[in-house]
């Protein structure tokens, strides 16, 4: 084979992605400093880190509660409207229309900790410090029955925390449950012997008119 | 012409237009006609348009569909979400055609709403376990290599209204939390090289700089696969609702992973497990157990027109029937198009050849006799996958799933031609 010919397949092959290609670096950018990355660093993740000293009590996390949640998930977490309830639902998982809330779905204590200390309160958000995370941490689990009245939260007995349904997850297996059957030959005639309606969405009439529903 | 004038001239064109609809419509009655019954006046009379003058082009220095198709719009669903800001809305694809989505109808999702960031505000940050944590400034960004790709976004919960059955009238809202763009970017490999990643660094987690924050993990490989930091889409830059001035693109995988107006890469051992991958966007068996990490999209397709939104109207004769192909897990081979709600196939013609992770637009061109049909379409990926029923994944997931919903839609289209969303045997 020429090298010429080696060269049009090599152009071939790069041809399709096209994507550049440069080992080394180009020297864009500027180091972060410290205290940038600890600005946005923020994230907590299972095993604790992330999570800064601190502490918060029930009692201090239902009054920050009543003050900065409740209005959107309730006095007691359990949800106004369509927001977010927090407590409740044990058990409910294998039922139908599941109750997922804090205390029945969430497997991890660090992922309450992290979204309500980065994400909320909804539309003021990054407010809370990390005491105050605590204490409404504290108050959230209280409220799912999972802790004492008088029952304090610090970064210390975080991992001591059991989560109900820490157990209740596993990593996607379409590829093992899913994909095998959905990979035969598609029937292309006779697939079935007869075709009935079982369902109508006009029946729920559910569907917005218009521009102004 | 002046104000008046003008305001004269638009309401004689809609005289116009309702006598020429009427004609129209006369037209239709007798389909296959070879002569009209009357002369058109659109033809035999000198209409306004082709007197007068148009808009000068110093009228609309960035213009936007013409008033007419006003109708195309994104559409909310009120009682969906407990208010707009954390909320989402449907991209019409009843009357798209093509692959591609103009940005300003393609469907947006935020969690605290589309905020406003200037390109010279704009910071990406990445550190973590790297060589060297690095600032990216937007102009930096504009200095690395870069690529164009098209991808499709597909919300996760897309179609989820309908696990537990037929409940929304319309493919926008069955079907339309998708979109189609050409972006222009840098790749995240790129940029995690010039930063250099430490061998221990397993997964990525990438944030966005809003109220939300929203963030989410990734294994390391897809990120240094074909992940993507794009700041142009279809062109031009993104549309703030799209993550103006960088967002990013993560192809086959769910809409949630790309993350808008991304601020921050942080290389790690394992997983954040942030909010938005525990309690949001797990899946939930029957048993109660959950799968989480379900992060590629299925194959998927969904006949856009006819459908509730897009009636026949032109009454017998040649029907075109079209719609939407994807895959996350590579390019769509094929679409077959069943009109008996799944009895007998036919394959759909492509408009052009699956592209991996991108919108596929399918034709069949049928000679409609006014029967009812119960029109069904399913897509083949190039892994062999096969689009199943919803049935087929009930089986598997059981009812209370909300996300990845793939299956085969049906619409019933009526004598009439009016079209309504069902559910068959």
């Amino acid at each position: 084979m020429s090298k010429f010919r080696n060269l049009v397949i090599a152009a071939a092959l790069a041809a399709p992605l096209a994507a550049p290609a440069h080992a080394e670096k180009l020297g864009l950018g500027r180091p972060a400093l410290p205290e940038e990355i600890d600005a946005w660093n923020l994230d907590v993740s299972p095993d604790g880190t992330g999570l800064p000293e601190g502490s918060g009590s029930v009692a201090d996390g239902e009054t920050l509660f009543s003050e900065n949640c409740a209005v959107c998930h309730g006095e007691f977490a359990e949800g106004v409207d369509n927001w977010p309830k927090l407590a409740g639902g044990m058990d409910t998982l294998d039922r139908k229309d599941p109750l997922k809330t804090v205390g029945s779905y969430w497997p991890y204590l660090s992922t309450v900790w992290d979204y309500a200390h980065r994400s909320m309160p909804f539309g003021n958000a990054q407010t809370l410090s990390a005491d105050d995370t605590y204490a409404i941490v504290a108050y959230i689990l209280y409220s799912n029955d999972l802790v004492d009245d008088d029952f304090v939260l610090t970064k210390e007995n975080f991992l001591d925390v059991e989560m109900p349904n820490k157990d209740g997850f596993i990593v996607d297996d379409r590829a093992e449950t899913e994909y095998p059957e959905f990979s035969k030959p598609a029937c292309m005639e006779n697939c079935k012997e007869s075709v009935e309606i079982t369902a109508h969405a006009t029946v729920l009439d559910v569907t917005p008119d218009n521009q102004d529903d | 012409m002046d104000e008046k004038e003008r305001d004269s001239a638009v309401s004689l064109n809609r005289r116009n237009f309702l006598r020429a609809g009427a004609a129209a419509g006369a037209l239709a009655a007798g389909a296959g006609a070879a002569r009209a019954q009357e002369a058109d006046p659109l033809i035999t009379e000198v209409q306004p348009w082709a007197q007068g003058w148009g808009d000068g082009v110093d009228a609309n220095p960035y213009g936007m569909p013409i008033e007419f198709e006003s109708d195309v719009v994104r559409r909310n669903v009120g009682w969906l979400t407990a208010d707009v800001i954390s909320s989402i809305n449907f991209t019409p694809i009843h009357a798209l055609d093509g692959t591609i989505t103009p940005q300003g109808c393609a469907f947006e999702r935020h969690h605290s709403g589309a905020i406003e960031l200037r390109k010279e505000d704009y910071r990406l940050m990445i550190h973590g376990l790297v060589d060297q944590p690095l600032v990216f400034t937007y102009e930096d960004l504009e200095r690395f290599p870069r690529v164009n790709r098209t991808y499709f976004l597909e919300c996760a919960a897309n179609s989820g209204m309908e696990w537990a059955g037929a409940q929304l009238n319309g493919v926008q809202f069955t079907q339309g939390m998708i979109h189609n763009m050409e972006y222009t970017g840098v790749t995240l490999r790129t940029l995690l090289e010039e930063a250099g990643v430490k061998p221990e660094g397993k997964w990525v987690y990438v944030e966005g700089a809003d109220a939300s924050s929203n963030g989410r993990s990734m294994p390391i490989e897809k990120a240094l696969d074909d992940v993507l930091v794009a700041f142009k889409a279809n062109g031009e830059a993104l549309r703030k609702e799209h993550g103006y001035p960088v967002r990013l693109c993560v192809p086959g995988w769910e809409g949630n992973m790309w993350i808008k107006w991304l601020r921050r890469v942080e290389v790690t051992e394992g997983p954040v497990e942030s909010r938005e991958e525990t309690s949001k966007y797990t899946d939930t068996l029957e048993n109660g157990i959950s799968r989480k990490w379900t992060w590629v999209m299925d194959c998927k397709s969904v006949i856009t027109s006819p459908s509730p939104q897009m009636p026949i109207k032109h009454g017998k004769g040649p029907l075109v029937i079209t719609g939407l192909a994807w895959s996350g897990r590579g390019a769509v081979t094929g679409v077959d198009v069943s009109l008996d709600g799944g009895k007998t196939w036919q394959p759909a013609r492509l408009a052009q050849p699956g592209q991996a992770m991108a919108l596929t637009r399918f034709y069949l061109d049928i000679d409609w006799q006014g029967e009812e049909m119960l029109l069904q379409s399913r897509a083949t990926d190039d892994t062999g996958y096969v689009q199943p029923t919803k049935n087929q994944l009930r089986a598997v997931r059981g009812e209370n799933s909300v996300y990845h919903n793939n299956g085969i839609q049906t619409w019933w289209v009526k004598a009439n031609g009016e079209a309504e969303n069902v559910e068959v045997s």
